[in-house]
């Protein structure tokens, strides 16, 4: 796993209290892990903060699933 | 129409001296003290560095971890109160008509550390605004009550009372009329508070409100003692289950007592001052004893407001003294803040528990850390200091007053 990964899955664990193991890549925020709309809003916050990047809102709605975090952000340091 | 009347079937606590009713009890009998050196944030600037904190609470013993993240503590604390009063009051959540069972909570501040640290976080930035998400639905004193009846499915009437410190008796009250007037069958109500915290101690302590007996915590809120020096600030909850007497009767529900009144009133004279001749005092204890159907010489029991401020003990003394007259030396009279510390906006309901436990064992509760006669007390009112007093109580009042001058008081009877 990637640093960027490592980091990502990081932070999902923390802040919506799921398992590890749950943490995979296809795992959609909202249908698999549980995240209300409050949650993912957080989530991208925390990815911001992170990895002192912006994601701009319209941006952040195409972001919904573990994967799709990963690749935005690994895109964005690149 | 006749008006309904109204029991307390269950109660939970959560409190600086017990994190349940039994243990809160247990504490208030032995006159424990709740007050000890701050351990939330460093004390080393701040003139007062000593509070009621609750002890030994992990939460995630009582709340999943995710949704008690999304809390700040007074909503977490309202939780395990609410959760500790439905379960003790035995109540099948499942069969209940869910639109007639309500939530009504107090709360005098609400997510006081969820702001402070919000803003905070605002101010060392650089200007961009970066709020969390839930920094506001954390924060509000609404949101207490909202997540009591998510978790149950409460449907009536539910929201929050706001009057300071006199939030949770204004809370009770409400509560009360909506049985009363045939709205609920059930009130889940209570109050809760969490302001121990940088901006709450910093707050209080620029009003001259706190005491700063730094050296010595645990004698600092001494009630009616000719050397207190101002209220220690506490924190919990408190909660209590109403519940329409034939409703509780029909389901065989144990029953603690009637709550057969209350009274409101407003001093109408400064934002923190006490009226130094307690006239709205007067007026709601009046109220009080109409509301409920008796006269002053009914009255066994007063749990004061008694803050262990200056001003505000004596004038409420004498307000008692105006009020019941040559009765007043057979009331006993205690203030259990000089134990619990002030909770504020919890403050009713923690002392209505107080109230309803001394009516319920037959003991009231002392007012401790008396070590000095205050000369402007009326030497004949009986107060219960340092010991509790073995007594039969069948009518019990408990006086909440708030900063803006709100002022409650609620009667309890035996049944």
């Amino acid at each position: 796993m990637s640093d960027i990964a490592s980091r990502v899955k990081a932070i999902i664990v923390d802040k919506l209290g799921v398992d590890e193991n749950e943490v995979v890549a296809e795992a959609s925020f909202t249908n698999d892990l549980g995240a209300d709309s409050l949650d993912t809003v957080e989530l991208i916050m925390e990815f911001e903060k992170e990895f002192d990047i912006q994601i701009p809102d319209d941006q952040a709605e195409n972001i919904a699933t573990v994967g799709q975090a990963v690749s935005y952000i690994e895109e964005a340091k690149a | 129409m006749e008006l309904k009347r109204v029991v307390i079937t269950g109660m939970g606590a959560l409190t600086p001296i017990g994190n349940n009713l039994q243990e809160y009890w247990e504490g208030l009998i032995a006159g424990k003290s709740g007050a000890a050196p701050i351990t939330y944030f460093d004390t080393e600037h701040f003139k007062t560095k000593f509070a009621c904190e609750v002890k030994n609470f992990n939460v995630q013993d009582f709340i999943d971890r995710k949704e008690a993240r999304r809390m700040d503590r007074f909503a977490q604390y309202a939780l395990v109160a609410g959760d500790e009063a439905i379960a003790d009051s035995g109540l099948d959540t499942d069969s209940v008509d869910k639109y007639r069972v309500g939530v009504i909570w107090g709360a005098g501040i609400g997510g006081l550390e969820t702001f402070q640290e919000e803003v905070k976080s605002f101010a060392n930035g650089n200007g961009t605004p970066r709020f969390n998400p839930f920094f506001i639905p954390k924060m509000i004193a609404d949101i207490a009550p909202a997540h009591i009846s998510i978790k149950y499915g409460f449907m009536g009437p539910n929201y929050t009372t706001v009057s300071a410190c006199a939030s949770s008796a204004n809370a009770m009250l409400d509560a009360l009329n909506y049985i009363r007037l045939g709205h609920c069958d059930v009130i889940v109500t209570g109050g809760s508070e969490a302001a121990v915290t940088q901006a709450g101690m910093g707050g209080f302590n620029a009003m001259h409100a706190l005491s700063t007996r730094n050296e010595s915590p645990e004698t600092a809120s001494r009630p009616f003692d000719g050397t207190r020096d101002g209220f220690v600030l506490g924190e919990g909850a408190g909660a209590l289950v109403l519940e329409e007497y034939e409703y509780a009767k029909a389901r065989g529900a144990k029953i603690y007592a009637e709550v057969i009144g209350g009274g409101f009133s407003s001093d109408a004279y400064h934002m923190t001052a006490p009226h130094p001749e307690g006239t709205g005092v007067i007026a709601v204890m009046k109220n009080t004893l109409q509301n409920a159907g008796i006269n002053p010489e009914d009255v066994d029991h007063i749990n004061t407001h008694g803050t262990s401020t200056p001003l505000g003990d004596v004038a409420e003394l004498k307000a008692i003294k105006a009020v019941f007259g040559d009765h007043a030396p057979n009331i006993s009279i205690n203030s259990t803040k000089s134990m619990t510390g002030h909770l504020l906006g919890a403050a009713g309901a923690v002392e209505s528990i107080a109230s309803v436990m001394a009516i319920q064992e037959g003991i009231v509760p002392p007012t401790i850390n008396h070590t000095t006669v205050d000369e402007n007390i009326d030497p004949s009112l009986k107060l219960v200091l340092n010991q509790p007093e073995k007594r039969e109580v069948k009518v019990a009042l408990s006086n909440t007053f708030g900063f803006g001058g709100h002022n409650c008081c609620i009667a309890f009877r035996k049944i």
